[in-house]
């Protein structure tokens, strides 16, 4: 008899074991047959915050997508305009009065009718907005959109585009701005332009924004209370278990009813995890599919769906960080030593599509006689002789430890890209750096860089929201000045015609590509994924996914 | 033994200043601020520096460190920059995750870890010691991640035994408390509750135990095998003691003792040392939380958490001294 205790000891901790088991599987099993109608999705950060007035993060304005619903919307899986809680909006012969005709008959989460007058309360909130509340990291899409506010308390806030709110019934509204943007009416499908319960704002102190500069504390309707009028309402947010819980609005009438009766979003920020997450059944679904993940989910039989394009990864060349880059020679030189096809091929997803311009053709505006730069080695070679830049060295930024939607890994496009350059005869030196905030310190101030790769993703369907805010003034990320082409953009802006706005935006796509700043790249599609037996949800290039439609197949 | 914890208390009052300092020093003059990881590729230099001015951060540090201290002293520790909760929310909403999880671990570590030592040593140079010695050197070797990663493939994808993240099923919709979901699920009788935070801590258990595992089985190894050398071993067997009695009251209780002081080292660093697991199971506790303060410069996070932690660790380390006079009452607390 050796050692009886011990093995007593294990076997009862096996059995001890054994037992949870059975009972937390059964538990699972019992509660599987409940879940049909509730779907978890798998997330990368929790949201910030659940006011998207006050939100930038995509992890918050997806909440807001399903919570709230704007005056304006993208059209499904789409960039156009189409009707959101407006049913109809025109212009006046300025370009400068926009009238709404709003939907009748919607109501917020709390009971109270949507109407002309709610919508007047919330873009009074936001433009008479004051103390905290015009922080530029408060109210970031505000300031982006509409510059500045009723009176403005920093000297560095341009005057509000925003001018007035008139609700002359109940149904109707007229917006007025102080001048004509490109911006009006796409940017009002941003969901930080959602429209808010004037009750629940009122009732919990929405605006009231406390403690001090350096240490903002959002109100409790941020947190707790987010009222609106979208398919889903808010349920709760568990921030010890990463998980945020929404459930059907039953009086929803803007669309059909969400046919989920809760939606769960639950953070996994590891990429992998994410992964395993789905395929072990802990989530349905979930956003920001690795490009190698694409192919092997798909084929395990998985409901993966591909993003229209909305986005643009460039190589910005820096004028003022290095003099020869100013010759246009040199910047035509390397782009005809870039073998974009190959990089597109070889590193980024399925789907994705060589650049020939600044933005996605998806975008009215898109040009297709913009000059290009096929691959062309030779030709490289003569422009840098021309130039008499054979000896070029150029200094290199790239980011580590990031990956973007556009740009999924790129240190593999680093190498690709100063192969193709070392091929012409530029020497390359590779300056790595931590994406946060080295590298975007590095390559949007200063002159220590001379080429470097960045992208963009699109906020709203406007070309102006890709070309213009590059190149519509001076950047140290380019180092050039072209008032000829900020005068051209500031023409565009100003055009109220959609249709001369576009033939603007052509021109300007031309007139981009011949002065040649940059490369456009490649735009790349991301992915999001859904378990096998979940359909219904059409990717939208806008991150505009409508959980609504989701459903599990019986 | 009172004026030993008084003194000991009023020790901590230099020491949290001290740290304070270099912390607010060493954080501050990281390069970059959060400005930067607020607004990504959007940034442009002049809203990055309408940031900083509005939080204060183009001041002079010692001002800047001066409105931290006038906060501190009282008890306010601030808000987070990224998330704008108070820190101590977010703190208490995250610790008792990461302590479920440096608690599972250390049960699952001693549970195995100790018998299998032990065994090993009594069965010095049979098979179960051979195993036992090279799994215990695979345990230490292992990277966690990768261990964690097998164990999720096997377990929660292809068996579907155990779930691969997150502490709790959402959909149980537990109440919360005190954000130690067992206990809360204990307390509030939501059995199923407990059933499913402690199913979820299993897997992270296992990945995070496996390297105080394999240290407290070869601590115990060495230990059991020096102390059946003894002398007093040897004159207890030839005092016609029966086996059991010598293993227990004897061979067990020495070889122990240092076997606790690994344990007490261990917790220490379960605690510091769960960022990874926490990130690859999706776990919510602070190490993962802390990775991603530093990387998003959110300071009133750092400093709260860390400043939270020392007190915490000093405490932790009192409550050890004072615990040693009760074990060994040789030792005494002046």
């Amino acid at each position: 008899m050796r050692a009886p205790r011990p093995k007593v000891a294990i076997a009862a901790v096996a059995v001890a074991a054994l037992a949870v088991a059975g009972c937390a599987e059964s538990d699972r099993g019992d509660s599987g047959e409940s879940q049909k109608d509730t779907l978890v999705f798998g997330v990368a950060g929790d949201p910030k915050v659940l006011d998207p007035s006050l939100a930038s993060d995509g992890e918050s304005l997806r909440v807001a997508r399903q919570v709230f619903e704007t005056l304006v919307r993208p059209e499904e899986g789409g960039t156009k305009i189409t009707p959101g809680l407006a049913e109809s909006w025109t212009p006046d012969s300025t370009g400068t009065v926009w009238t709404f005709k709003l939907r009748s008959g919607v109501k917020f989460h709390d009971g109270t009718d949507f109407n002309a007058e709610a919508v007047c309360v919330n873009f009074n909130r936001w433009y008479n907005a004051t103390g905290l509340m015009q922080s530029p990291d408060v109210t970031p899409y505000w300031q982006d959109v509409m510059g500045g506010f009723a009176k403005n308390e920093r000297e560095d806030l341009p005057e509000s585009l925003f001018k007035s709110c008139a609700a002359k019934d109940a149904t109707t509204v007229d917006l007025a701005f102080t001048r004509v943007s490109s911006k009006v009416p796409a940017a009002l499908m941003l969901p930080s332009f959602s429209i808010h319960s004037p009750k629940a704002l009122d009732e919990f102190k929405a605006s009231a924004i406390g403690g001090s500069a350096d240490n903002v504390q959002y109100p409790s309707y941020a947190m707790e209370h987010p009222t609106g009028t979208g398919p889903f309402k808010f349920k709760s947010w568990d921030v010890a278990n990463k998980t945020l819980t929404l459930e059907r609005n039953e009086d929803y009438t803007t669309g059909p009813k969400a046919k989920l009766k809760t939606l769960i979003f639950k953070t996994i920020s590891d990429e992998n995890a994410r992964k395993q997450a789905l395929r072990s059944g802990d989530i349905q679904g979930y956003d920001l599919v690795g490009p190698a993940d694409v192919e092997p989910l798909k084929g395990e039989g998985f409901n993966m769906l591909t993003r229209p394009a909305f986005n643009i990864l460039y190589l910005a060349m820096n004028q003022k960080g290095n003099p020869k880059l100013a010759d246009i020679k040199v910047r035509q030189a390397i782009a005809y030593a870039l073998n974009r096809q190959a990089l597109v091929d070889s590193k980024l997803p399925p789907g994705a599509k060589v650049a020939t311009q600044f933005m996605p053709d998806t975008v009215e505006g898109w040009n297709s006689s913009v000059p290009t730069y096929d691959y062309n080695v030779e030709k490289a070679k003569q422009l840098l002789a021309e130039a008499g830049a054979t000896n070029l060295t150029l200094r290199f930024h790239y980011p580590t430890e990031v990956t973007r939607p556009y740009m999924p890994n790129p240190k593999d496009i680093f190498e690709l890209l100063s192969t193709d350059l070392q091929a012409v005869g530029i020497k390359v030196q590779g300056i790595p750096l931590k994406w946060t905030p080295d590298y975007l310190n590095a390559t949007s101030s200063g002159s220590a860089h001379d080429l470097h790769f960045l992208g963009w993703t699109g906020d709203y369907g406007d070309a102006y929201n890709f070309i213009g805010t590059m190149f519509d003034r001076q950047k140290a990320e380019w180092g050039f000045n072209n008032p000829a082409l900020f005068a051209l953009f500031k023409q565009a802006d100003s055009t109220a015609d959609s249709a001369a706005r576009f033939e603007l935006y052509k021109q300007l796509n031309a007139e981009v590509m011949k002065f040649l700043p940059g490369v456009p790249i490649s735009h790349s599609p991301p992915a999001i994924v859904f378990g096998k037996d979940v359909t219904g949800v059409k990717a939208s290039p806008l991150t505009d996914e409508r959980f609504a439609t989701a459903e599990f197949k019986s | 033994m009172f004026r030993f914890i008084v003194r000991r208390l009023l020790q901590l009052i230099p020491a949290l200043f001290g740290l304070s300092i270099l912390l607010f020093i060493w954080l501050h003059r990281l390069p970059g601020g959060p400005e930067t990881a607020i607004l990504g590729e959007r940034g442009t230099p002049e809203m990055r520096a309408a940031i900083r001015q509005n939080l204060g951060l183009d001041e002079p540090i010692l001002v800047q460190y001066g409105r931290f201290m006038r906060r501190m002293l009282r008890l306010d520790l601030g808000s987070s920059i990224a998330t704008k909760r108070e820190v101590t929310t977010e703190f208490l909403q995250r610790f008792p995750g990461t302590v479920e999880l440096a608690v599972t671990a250390l049960i699952i570590a001693i549970a195995v870890g100790i018998p299998l030592g032990y065994l090993a040593a009594r069965r010095r140079g049979k098979l179960l010691d051979h195993v036992s010695v090279a799994g215990s050197l695979i345990g230490v070797c292992i990277p966690v991640f990768f261990l964690a990663y097998v164990l999720k493939a096997i377990f929660a994808e292809n068996l579907h035994l155990f779930p691969s993240s997150g502490r709790q099923d959402p959909t149980l919709e537990a109440t919360r408390i005190t954000n130690f979901f067992v206990l809360d699920g204990l307390m509030t009788r939501e059995w199923d509750a407990a059933a499913d935070a402690i199913w979820h801590l299993v897997l992270p258990g296992i990945a995070l135990a496996s390297i105080p595992l394999a240290i407290i089985v070869r601590i115990t190894r060495a230990s059991v095998l020096e102390v059946l050398g003894e002398d007093f071993v040897r004159t207890a067997e030839a005092k016609g003691l029966t086996e059991r009695v010598v293993r227990q009251r004897h061979v067990l209780r020495n070889a122990m003792l240092p076997v606790a002081t690994t344990i007490g080292l261990l917790t220490g660093g379960l605690l510091s040392g769960a960022v990874l697991t926490e990130t690859v199971f999706a776990f919510s506790g602070i190490g993962a939380f802390i990775a991603d303060s530093i990387s998003q410069r959110d300071y009133p996070v750092l400093m709260g958490f860390i400043m939270i932690i020392a007190v915490l660790f000093v405490l932790v380390n009192l409550l050890v001294d004072l615990s040693y006079s009760l074990i060994d009452p040789r030792v005494r607390v002046r």
